[in-house]
C-alpha cells in the first residue's frame, strides 16, 4: 500500500487501506512528539501556505507546528469576513501566493468544495482543513489514530456522534472513515439537525441520546453554535442542553470501557460537564497531541516523498 | 432573391405535416410548399437529408440587458438563439431596472430592432419593480408590446397580490409566468435538498419550496379561472400538481428545462458551479416524471432558462458562485439526447415542444410552416452529433455544464423572417 495523491481533499475517496496507511505513518511521528527535540529535516526546503479564511485556533497552530517540526517553512494567512467577498478573490489570492513559490496550501474555508477549486486549478498540493460543513480529513483522521491508539482497531467498534450533525464536517468525514474502517456508526441529534437520507451514508438515526449510547465503545460530542437557535433549528440552547448533554447517567449507558471524544473547541456545561471533559474516560487532549503527529503525516506523504514534475 | 429550401423533410408538429418537400420563400414569408418547386433564380439551401422544423420558440431567456451587458446582450443573446435554431425568444425581465414600464418595453423593442437576429419579444413583471408590493402597469405593458408578465427569479410571495395579478391578466388574455419557489423554505440553499446536499455539506433547496409554491398558485388560478404558465418545473410532485390541475380543467401550463431532463443533484459533487442554477437539479425520480410530465402533455413546453453568467462570476467557490446556466445553443441536442434516443417522444412531439405549444402560450399564430406565415425556420441535422465547446458559443458567455459533451441535432441553418440568421460552418 502507498500514497500516490497530489491532494487531500475528504475522506469519502480515500480508500480503507489510503487511511490505514497514513493512520500507520502516522505513528512513526508520533514517537517523533516524545523526543526532547521534536524535529526532522524531511521537509527541508518546503513551503506550505495555510489559508484560513474561518476562525480557526486548535487546526492552524496544530498545522503550523507540524510544518515546523517537518523543517518546512510555513506562512500563514488569516483573513475573516463575508464569505462571499473572500470567495471572489479565493483563486486569485492563491495564485498570487503560488507566484511567490510555495509547495502547499492548507485550506480553511466556509464554502465546501473550496479546496477542491484549488486542488483543480493549482499544480501544488492542497490540503483541506475543513470546508464549510463538507469534510475536515485531518480531523477524522487524528479521531481514528486515537481512536485506534486505544482499542487497537476500529473494526467492530460502536461509535456515537452526538449533536450537530447538519454543520458538521468533523462528523460527515469520520462517518466515512469509521465506516470504511468497519465500525458501527451511529448519530445522535434533535431531527432539525440530522440532515435527509444521512442513512445513506451507513449510519443509524438516534434522536434519543439515551438509546444511541447504549453499549458504545465511542462518544463523539460535537460542538453546538449559539446561531442554530435562529431559523427554528432549535428552541433555546438550553433546551439542547437539558436534552443532549453528555451527563454521567448517559456516560453509564455506555460501555464501561467507553472513550469521550470532542474535536473542540468545548462549549464546556453544553456538549458535555467539565467533569466529564476532564475526566478520566477523555481523550480530548490525546486528540488534540494526534493531531500534529497526523498532519505530520500527511504533509510528509503529500510533499516529502513526491518526484519533482 | 428569394431562398428555395430543397429537399428537406419537412415537420411542422401543428399541422402533423412530416413529409419531403421544397419551402419557397419570398419577402420573408413562406410562398409555397411543394414537392420539386423549380429552383431557377432563387437562393438555393440544400436540406436533403436535414430536417425543416418551425423555427424554436424560447419562452424562458435571459438576455440581461438592459443591465448585465457584461453577462449578455439582445445582440449576443439572440445570436445564440439563431445558432440553437430559435428564431422567437421571450426575454425575462428580471433585469436591471426590471421591465415593470412601458418605455422599457420599447427600450427592448428598440434594441431588438436594432440589432437583434431573432424576434425578441419582452416578458413584464407583474409587480412594479419585481418588488411583491403593487401590480405592475399590465395594461399599459401590453399596450407597448409585452407578451407575458413574470416576476421571475422570484415567487409572488403576497397571495392578496398574486390573486389580483391573475384577476386582471384576464382582461389582457395574457399568461402570467410564475417563479414557484416558497423562498422561506429554500433559506441560503444552493442545491436540491437530499442525500447529495447531506454529503457535500451543502445548503440544500427542498422540492417543498417548489411544491408549496405551485400548490398555492394553482389554487389561486382556481378562484380567479385565470390563466397561468409554471416556469421550469423541477420535481416530481410539481408535474402530479400540474397533472391534477388540468385534469380539473385549470387553465394551466408548463414547461421544463432540458437539462433538468439530463442532469441529477450527483453532478453537484464535482462542486462544478455551472451545475448550480435555480430550480436546483434534482433526482432520478424526478427527471423521469418530467419525461413522464412531457409524454402525458402535463408539460406543454421545453424552455431553456438560458441565465448567462460570466466567467469571473462562475469562477468562484460553489456557494459564492450565481444561479443559472446557458440553454439557448444546446437545447435542440439535449432535447434530442433525452427524449427522441431515450425513447420518451419522438422527434415530431419535441418540436411541437419548442414551436406550436410555445406560440399558443404566447396566442401567436408563429411556430409553424404554412403558405404566408412569417419565414422562421431551423433545419438541423438531428443525428448528425457534435462537440460543446466553450470558444464556440455565441452566447456572451459559457456557463455551461455540457462543455465537452457531444450531443445530437446540429443547427445547420437557422432562417428568421425569411433571413438567414446562422449558417454553421461546414
Amino acid at each position: 500500500m502507498s500514497f500516490q495523491r497530489k491532494d487531500l481533499l475528504g475522506m469519502e475517496d480515500l480508500s480503507s487501506g489510503e487511511i490505514i496507511f497514513i493512520l500507520d505513518t502516522a505513528k512513526s511521528f508520533r514517537e517523533i512528539l516524545e523526543r526532547p527535540i521534536k524535529m526532522v529535516p524531511t521537509l527541508r526546503g518546503k513551503t506550505v501556505a495555510n489559508l484560513f479564511f474561518e476562525p480557526s485556533t486548535r487546526t492552524r497552530l496544530s498545522f503550523e507546528l507540524a510544518e515546523k517540526r517537518l523543517n518546512a517553512d510555513a506562512l500563514s494567512f488569516s483573513s475573516l469576513g463575508s464569505s462571499v467577498a473572500k470567495g471572489e478573490t479565493l483563486l486569485d489570492t492563491a495564485k498570487n501566493i503560488l507566484a511567490m513559490k510555495v509547495d502547499c496550501f492548507v485550506l480553511r474555508h466556509a464554502s465546501p468544495g473550496a479546496p477542491h477549486l484549488l486542488a483543480r486549478e493549482l499544480d501544488v498540493s492542497v490540503i483541506n482543513a475543513g470546508d464549510g460543513a463538507h469534510e475536515h480529513p485531518t480531523q477524522a483522521l487524528l479521531d481514528l489514530f486515537t481512536i485506534r491508539e486505544r482499542k487497537g482497531s476500529i473494526e467492530g467498534l460502536k461509535i456515537a456522534i452526538v449533536g450537530d450533525i447538519t454543520h458538521s464536517r468533523v462528523a460527515r468525514s469520520n462517518i466515512w472513515g469509521m465506516g470504511k474502517l468497519g465500525a458501527e456508526v451511529r448519530v445522535c441529534g434533535p431531527p432539525t439537525l440530522i440532515p435527509p437520507d444521512i442513512e445513506r451514508m451507513g449510519v443509524k438515526v438516534f434522536y434519543s441520546p439515551e438509546e444511541a449510547l447504549e453499549e458504545v465503545d465511542v462518544i463523539m460530542m460535537l460542538r453546538i453554535q449559539k446561531e442554530r437557535q435562529k431559523g427554528g433549528l432549535l428552541p433555546s440552547l438550553n433546551e439542547y442542553k437539558e436534552f443532549f448533554s453528555l451527563t454521567q447517567e448517559k456516560l453509564d449507558l455506555a460501555r464501561g470501557d467507553a472513550l469521550v471524544m470532542h474535536p473542540g473547541p468545548v462549549n464546556r456545561g453544553v456538549e458535555l460537564p467539565a467533569k466529564i471533559a476532564d475526566g478520566k474516560r477523555s481523550i480530548i487532549l490525546d486528540q488534540v497531541t494526534n493531531g500534529v503527529a497526523v498532519r505530520m503525516a500527511i504533509l510528509y506523504l503529500l510533499l516529502g516523498r513526491r518526484k519533482q514534475r | 432573391m428569394a431562398l428555395l429550401i430543397k429537399g428537406g423533410r419537412v415537420m411542422d408538429p401543428a399541422s402533423g405535416r412530416d413529409e419531403e418537400l421544397d419551402v419557397l420563400i419570398e419577402g420573408g414569408r413562406i410562398r409555397r410548399i411543394a414537392g420539386d418547386i423549380p429552383g431557377t433564380g432563387k437562393k438555393i439551401i440544400d436540406a436533403s437529408g436535414k430536417v425543416v422544423s418551425p423555427g424554436f420558440i424560447d419562452l424562458h431567456t435571459h438576455l440581461r440587458q438592459p443591465g448585465r451587458e457584461d453577462e449578455e446582450t439582445i445582440e449576443t443573446g439572440s445570436g445564440a438563439a439563431a445558432k440553437g435554431g430559435f428564431t422567437t425568444v421571450c426575454a425575462m425581465p428580471n433585469t436591471e431596472p426590471p421591465i415593470d414600464d412601458p418605455s422599457l418595453v420599447e427600450f427592448v423593442y428598440n434594441e431588438a430592432r436594432r440589432c437583434a437576429l431573432v424576434e425578441v419579444l419582452p416578458i413584464a413583471t407583474i409587480s412594479a419593480g419585481r418588488r411583491g408590493k403593487d401590480l405592475s402597469p399590465m395594461g399599459r405593458l401590453k399596450r407597448a408590446g409585452a407578451v407575458g408578465f413574470s416576476d421571475d427569479g422570484d415567487w409572488v410571495t403576497d397571495s392578496n397580490l398574486m390573486r389580483r395579478a391573475l384577476e386582471y391578466a384576464k382582461m389582457l388574455n395574457l399568461p402570467l409566468i410564475t417563479h414557484c419557489e416558497d423562498k422561506a423554505l429554500t433559506q441560503e440553499g444552493v442545491m436540491n435538498e437530499a442525500y447529495y446536499s447531506t454529503t457535500l455539506g451543502l445548503r440544500g433547496i427542498p422540492k417543498q419550496a417548489e411544491e408549496v409554491a405551485i400548490f398555492r398558485d394553482l389554487v389561486l388560478l382556481g378562484m380567479t379561472r385565470s390563466r397561468l404558465h409554471v416556469a421550469h418545473l423541477s420535481t416530481s410532485r410539481g408535474v402530479e400538481l400540474v397533472r391534477e390541475a388540468k385534469r380539473e380543467g385549470l387553465k394551466v401550463t408548463s414547461e421544463v428545462t432540458p437539462h433538468h431532463l439530463t442532469l441529477t443533484d450527483k453532478e453537484v459533487a464535482s462542486f462544478n458551479t455551472n451545475t448550480k442554477m435555480n430550480p436546483p437539479l434534482r433526482e432520478e425520480e424526478d427527471v423521469a416524471a418530467l419525461k413522464q410530465g412531457l409524454k402525458d402533455e402535463t408539460i406543454d413546453v421545453i424552455a431553456t432558462d438560458h441565465a448567462p453568467h460570466t466567467a469571473e462570476e462562475k469562477e468562484v467557490d460553489y456557494v459564492s458562485a450565481p444561479f443559472g446556466i446557458t440553454g439557448l445553443e444546446t437545447a435542440l441536442g439535449l432535447a434530442i439526447r433525452e427524449l427522441v434516443e431515450k425513447g420518451t417522444l419522438s422527434l415530431t412531439e419535441v418540436l411541437a415542444k419548442m414551436t406550436v405549444n410555445p406560440a399558443q402560450i404566447l396566442g401567436m399564430s408563429i411556430g409553424r410552416i404554412e403558405k404566408g406565415a412569417r419565414a422562421d425556420l431551423a433545419i438541423f441535422d438531428p443525428e448528425k452529433s457534435w462537440k460543446v465547446r466553450e470558444e464556440e458559443f455565441l452566447s456572451k458567455s459559457a456557463n455551461s455544464p455540457f462543455i465537452g459533451w457531444e450531443i445530437p441535432g446540429k443547427v445547420e441553418w437557422t432562417i428568421a423572417g425569411g433571413k438567414v440568421v446562422y449558417q454553421a460552418r461546414i
